[in-house]
């Protein structure tokens, strides 16, 4: 699993973190999306699908 | 179980991907009313407006995942009538489509002042094509009125105020948003306006549009005072598009009335702004983007065979000049507001809205990671 990130398009939202913890914060001055990890385990890949689902930016991609 | 949605932006794409993550692997229709492939509305008002963003930006989804969806898109036809119990879309051009499972997500119309429609000059947004004839104008214009004092009527003003243009914002409230933020954020945001030039005309009623032959040149208010303008914006809200439903015997209420799992009737369900389902004990409708994402997913669920109620964190943001604005709940004017964390003077802050010593409302202003984190302190209604 491969995940990019587009913090030109995120809006700050924080949907994915709320999403997939582990795998994704936010910039503590403006809230913009920060990969904590951009191959996680498989056992977060649910989690991590969720995230890209639900950005409200779709700044997220996943590539399996 | 084929599924037949009728939308085919954020709350219709947002159906079909959650159908296929969820395994269904059924024959999916999706008809949309415009040519465009899906595309996505935020940016209409901000980026794609101002020039930051082409049209290509704007997509949802590029071709190669559409094409992964192996679902069917009918574009450029619109849905005039359903049959109930055939669960059948009649569309403008003459097509009959039936699915197993009906989608309704045919969003929202733009309102319109009363003799707007014959007048060159004149704009709503709602639309792509809206967006790119109105930037066309703003790009030869120096005067815009922008009529409207909620969300998308602000981000307008903003931009185009950011485009170097003389932009007046007139609208019958006090402040921007001032019926859902309350004064006291309300009265940052006009300031906010205020200070990068918007001439703020609040609080007085538009009663009409002035033209000289056919092109509008203003726009006047109840006091009798004109506002002189090129271009007029009317960002007057916008009405549940449902009119293709009259005669589908559905109850249309300020929105298709669903019950707590998004259902209209049997096998019929909506998803997104046009969607108005029972929420606790009302009915609750929500114009914004994540709920169009939600309210799919769980639309999505149901039809595979879950029994999910529908009981979403409301969630939209704003972006106006560099000022970033994240709502989590359903703030309104009557709520008590406290700062929790931030402060006002240095326009980073987040407040709570209480309702009887409950907080139903977390709004942040330029902090929104911390504002994301105030959402455990929303308690459900």
């Amino acid at each position: 699993m491969k995940i990019i990130v587009d913090q030109d398009k995120c809006v700050a939202s924080g949907q994915c973190v709320t999403a997939a913890v582990d795998v994704f914060d936010q910039r503590d001055e403006d809230g913009i999306v920060v990969l904590l990890n951009d191959n996680p385990p498989e056992d977060l890949a649910a989690d991590v699908h969720q995230a890209a689902a639900v950005c409200p930016a779709l700044a997220i991609v996943v590539e399996d | 179980m084929s599924v037949l949605v009728v939308g085919a932006s954020a709350a219709g794409l947002s159906t079909v991907e959650a159908l296929r993550r969820n395994g269904c692997q059924e024959p999916i229709t999706v008809i949309g009313a415009e040519w465009h492939l899906p595309y996505d509305r935020p940016p209409l008002s901000k980026q794609f407006l101002c020039g930051d963003w082409d049209e290509d930006r704007t997509r949802l989804r590029p071709d190669t995942m559409l094409s992964a969806l192996g679902a069917e898109f009918v574009l450029g036809d619109s849905a005039v009538g359903l049959d109930v119990d055939r669960r059948t879309v009649h569309t403008a051009s003459g097509r009959e489509l039936q699915g197993d499972a009906v989608v309704i997500a045919t969003g929202l119309r733009a309102r319109v002042l009363p003799g707007q429609g014959g007048l060159d000059g004149v704009h709503v947004l709602r639309t792509l094509d809206d967006a790119a004839a109105l930037r066309k104008e703003l790009l030869e214009a120096s005067r815009v009125v922008v009529v409207g004092d909620g969300v998308l009527g602000a981000e307008i003003a903003a931009t185009a105020r950011k485009m170097g243009l003389a932009v007046t914002m007139a609208g019958p409230q006090a402040a921007p948003l001032q019926s859902q933020f309350g004064p006291v954020v309300a009265g940052l945001l006009a300031e906010l306006h205020a200070s990068a030039g918007v001439h703020l005309k609040l609080g007085k009623a538009v009663t009409g549009l002035t033209d000289d032959n056919g092109r509008v040149n203003g726009v006047r208010l109840e006091t009798g005072e004109v506002l002189p303008a090129d271009v007029v914006v009317v960002a007057l809200g916008a009405a549940p598009a449902t009119e293709w439903l009259v005669d589908s015997g559905l109850r249309l209420d300020n929105g298709v009335v669903c019950d707590t799992r998004c259902r209209a009737a049997a096998g019929i369900y909506a998803a997104g702004d046009v969607a108005r389902w029972q929420h606790e004990d009302s009915l609750l409708r929500l114009e914004n983007r994540t709920n169009a994402t939600e309210q799919a997913a769980c639309v999505a669920a149901n039809i595979i065979g879950d029994e999910q109620p529908y009981r979403p964190v409301p969630y939209f943001w704003t972006d106006q000049f560099a000022t970033k604005i994240q709502v989590h709940g359903l703030p309104s004017a009557a709520a008590d507001v406290t700062v929790a964390e931030g402060n006002l003077d240095e326009r980073r802050f987040v407040v709570h809205y209480r309702r009887d010593g409950r907080v139903v409302g977390v709004l942040g202003w330029n902090m929104p990671k911390q504002t994301r984190l105030h959402r455990e302190h929303l308690v459900p209604a």
